[in-house]
């Protein structure tokens, strides 16, 4: 490969998950993080009761990631073959659960649930 | 301003100034010109070249003469004829790719006149040019296997990936059917230079693996026969490649090439070094002899002492620019160099022949050069591939050195080659990568 873009990353994903499916998924995770940025905001601070259900969400959100490329992109677990391979692996695992915990502390903060009220 | 402001502010600030810039370099580049530059072919070279010449150019007339209405994005052929993809993965339209301001003549090129520097299509048109960039592609001798012709693909586990998307759809019929049944299959490949030298390997790799997921292994006999004597044309590769070969089970037949078959006693003939040898198949795929098209060595375009039965055009290795006509180079596939028939080549090769037209249109010498990168995504089953690189001196040139292994099977070069690789190949077709 001769030079990796910002464009070409754009054109790479577009290709993975379909042009629809991508920006969806783009356009999803920008309301979330908005929605996140506004609650922080809202109530200029941490809530750690939500946080707690959010860091419980994780796992969730890693496992739902893994599947998610393993599917895409037609693979297996037992494809990985060497160190970048797991760290790849791990990457996305990542990703879900930072993404998951930021999704369910946004809906907590937005819907309220009764243990979270303040 | 809020927090939130100030970041809209910021990615706003910053995609505006990536497209300002970009634009700004383009026109800052762009040389006056009328030089009239004929590029021949559509394909993955040419249309490179054309988006690229169109940023670099001012009042050049570009003319592409390609008859071809589909454009095929090549590397998706091996995953056609797995099942893995549709057909239609790989056909795009010709136009689409091409930019404003060239021409695109949809006609077959009859001869090239370098001496009176003019292009004559079938049609009966002549062009003048004052440049020529030849890359027209190369032609799939079918004829040269005696019994074979195109329409028996896909039936009596006959298969044929190169010869388009259909017929790798109709290879897919027949390789199937073979991972289900079982049987001896025999994966050929030409004595002549030939497109991406991997992609016989892939597709015995493939099948092999497809029927060992069907839980089949045990009837299959997978064989490999190539005219030569080794795996691969870089040594290192050939032995990872024996190795791969070994641990699968796949047997070889090497120093036999393919002459003919007998489609309906399923009998596929060789020449050996000292004869002939006959082997019974139930599955065979067939990659026929590859050579220039004929205008070029009618043309007196090719060398005169290499590949005289192929006529690749004559050029510096480095270079890609034609010994005895300086006006002319060659690009892709017809480009009578050691390696390079790949699309990945072809990216490489494109930056250095446009650095040297442009040059030449400014009175001045080119600076780049060509080493031979070649680059092959080596699936070895469905979910993992090597990510094979080199050059002409048989040298590995990893593009992710202590990242990604050369010699490796990995899920991230699977990756690379299943989902990365054809956005990257639109993005060169656009010129941008």
């Amino acid at each position: 490969m001769k030079d990796l873009t910002f464009g070409t990353l754009i054109a790479v994903f577009e290709e993975v998950f379909g042009r629809g499916l991508f920006w969806l998924m783009v356009a999803a995770a920008s309301v979330v993080t908005l929605g996140y940025l506004y609650v922080l905001i809202r109530d200029r601070a941490v809530s750690w009761n939500k946080f707690l259900f959010a860091q419980l969400s994780m796992p969730v959100g890693a496992v739902l990631a893994i599947w998610f490329v393993m599917v895409m992109t037609k693979s297996h677990l037992s494809d990985l073959g060497g160190p970048v391979d797991i760290i790849v692996f791990l990457g996305i695992a990542v990703m879900g659960a930072i993404g998951m915990a930021i999704l369910v502390y946004t809906l907590e903060s937005l819907l309220g649930s009764k243990r979270t009220k303040h | 301003m809020d927090r939130r402001q100030f970041l809209t502010a910021a990615v706003a600030g910053g995609a505006f100034a990536s497209l300002v810039s970009g634009k700004a370099e383009a026109q800052a580049d762009a040389i006056q010109t009328s030089a009239r530059i004929i590029i021949i072919g559509a394909g993955a070279a040419g249309t490179a070249l054309a988006n690229r010449l169109v940023r670099r150019l001012d009042g050049a007339q570009i003319t592409l003469i390609d008859p071809r209405q589909n454009h095929l994005y090549q590397p998706g052929l091996t995953l056609v004829a797995t099942g893995l993809k549709p057909a239609n993965y790989v056909v795009s339209d010709t136009a689409k790719w091409l930019p404003d301001g060239v021409t695109w003549l949809a006609e077959k090129v009859a001869a090239v006149d370098p001496a009176a520097r003019t292009v004559s299509t079938e049609s009966g048109e002549t062009l003048g040019y004052d440049w020529l960039v030849v890359a027209p592609g190369l032609m799939l001798d079918h004829d040269a296997i005696e019994g074979f012709s195109l329409d028996m693909v896909g039936e009596n586990g006959i298969g044929a990936l190169y010869a388009g998307p259909d017929y790798a759809a109709r290879t897919w019929t027949a390789a199937s059917r073979f991972t289900e049944e079982g049987g001896t299959g025999i994966f050929t490949r030409p004595a002549t230079e030939m497109k991406c030298a991997g992609a016989p390997l892939k597709h015995t790799f493939l099948i092999d693996d497809i029927a060992r997921r069907a839980g089949n292994s045990g009837k299959m006999n997978m064989v490999y026969a190539a005219p030569q004597s080794s795996l691969f044309g870089v040594p290192i590769v050939a032995e990872k490649v024996r190795m791969l070969f070994e641990d699968r089970g796949v047997d070889t037949m090497m120093n036999r090439t393919l002459t003919a078959i007998d489609a309906t006693a399923k009998r596929a003939t060789f020449a050996t070094d000292g004869g002939t040898e006959e082997v019974d198949y139930d599955y065979i795929h067939i990659i026929p002899p590859q050579r220039a098209p004929d205008f070029v060595g009618q043309s007196g375009l090719s060398w005169a002492d290499k590949w005289t039965d192929q006529s690749w055009v004559e050029c510096d290795m480095q270079t890609l620019r034609h010994l005895r006509y300086s006006e002319i180079f060659a690009l892709g596939d017809v480009a009578g160099v050691p390696k390079g028939k790949t699309a990945a080549s072809v990216k490489w090769q494109v930056p250095v022949v446009e650095d040297h037209l442009v040059a030449a249109i400014e009175g001045r010498e080119g600076t780049q050069t060509y080493d031979g990168y070649t680059s092959c995504p080596m699936i070895t089953r469905i979910g993992r591939a090597m990510l094979v690189e080199f050059d002409y001196h048989n040298n590995l040139v990893p593009s992710f050195p202590g990242i990604i292994a050369p010699l490796e099977e990995l899920w991230i070069s699977w990756l690379m080659k299943e989902v990365a690789l054809k956005a990257t190949y639109n993005a060169m077709l656009r010129g941008r990568a």
